[in-house]
């Protein structure tokens, strides 16, 4: 089921990315690479904008900010075997949402030394069913009908709108509904910066808001 | 291929999301994630890519533009019903905006409607 998704999600975006006006190889990159989508929808929308360069970085970086929490909610899981805390930095950066969720859900019923090789495998066909799909996205972009492809390229943002919609923190779900408003109003004032400053205004304004209305904990 | 320059993006941008993989790892034991730095970033975040989703879907640039925000629209409320009746099931909603916003595009491409 991960690999499916993985896969799925990729060919969204290798269309995207061909859509975007990328090359084949920077694309399959990005998602080796940076393994993220967010990060890379962030990079291929805001290059074919021709924003400037600091903007796609923060943007993209910014995009896949939510590895910082995945990999401190994750580690931990891991003590005691010293071979995953050699192996860490290769942990973090083969992470993604998909083998996560499976891997936090299933990790309890795995004694200590077999969790390191049971993710590895995991993260490891996700990663290569992401290049896979990658690669078949852009291949197909090229040599399907209209129909398909923009429907391939519709993928990617459905997806996103899906994944904030089942957010259950409550200050991400205010910072998701203020964010969705700001955006398109500030891309007509300033399209090159829109995206950052979204985040910004926005994001700042649901912390402040969760915060008034008396939901200062975390998590709910 | 590719040109230098977005290599060189490329290179910056995949720093971008590798400092968040290797910060979380690294101090994994000494931060509190429910402080309120931390929720406030994740806020920015949020906000950012919700932000930037929204525009995507509304004022389109690349083949989307080509297509009415109608479509779109009703093929994202038919994702919705869809993640709603499956209980919050993100591939229920997103294969379902799919095939709907196939289906639409198609009968449009065919002149049906």
């Amino acid at each position: 089921m991960p690999f499916v998704m993985v896969t799925a999600s990729m060919v969204g975006f290798g269309s995207l990315a061909r859509d975007s006006g990328l090359t084949l190889d920077i694309t399959l990159a990005l998602s080796i690479g940076l393994w993220g989508l967010p990060g890379q929808v962030a990079m291929a929308e805001l290059h074919a904008m021709g924003a400037p360069i600091i903007a796609i970085v923060l943007a993209s970086s910014m995009g896949n900010l939510r590895f910082l929490p995945m990999g401190l909610v994750m580690m931990p899981v891991f003590r005691g075997d010293p071979q995953a805390h050699r192996w860490r930095f290769v942990i973090g950066q083969i992470m993604a949402i998909n083998p996560w969720t499976v891997f936090m859900r299933r990790a309890p019923q795995i004694s200590v030394p077999l969790r390191f090789p049971y993710y590895m495998a995991l993260a490891g066909t996700c990663l290569a069913g992401g290049a896979l799909g990658t690669v078949a996205g852009y291949i197909l972009y090229g040599s399907l009908p209209f129909v398909v492809t923009v429907s391939l390229v519709f993928l990617n943002p459905a997806y996103f709108v899906f994944v904030f919609s089942s957010v259950r923190q409550r200050n991400c779900i205010i910072a998701v509904v203020l964010g969705a408003f700001t955006g398109p109003l500030l891309h007509q004032v300033t399209p090159d910066w829109s995206v950052p400053l979204t985040g910004l205004i926005a994001g700042t304004a649901a912390f402040f808001l969760n915060r008034w209305t008396g939901g200062a904990g975390g998590n709910t | 291929m590719a040109t230098p320059e977005l290599w060189l993006i490329f290179a910056l941008v995949f720093a971008g999301t590798f400092v968040w993989r290797a910060l979380g790892v690294a101090i994994a034991s000494r931060i509190n994630p429910d402080g309120a730095i931390f929720q406030w970033v994740s806020c920015v975040a949020y906000a950012m890519l919700a932000g930037l989703i929204s525009r995507v879907l509304l004022l389109p640039i690349g083949t989307l533009a080509d297509t009415p925000t109608l479509d779109r629209a009703i093929a994202m409320a038919a994702g919705f019903a869809l993640f709603f009746v499956f209980g919050r099931h993100i591939f229920a909603g997103t294969i379902g905006a799919f095939s709907v916003f196939l289906a639409l595009t198609m009968l449009r491409a065919e002149g049906m409607i």
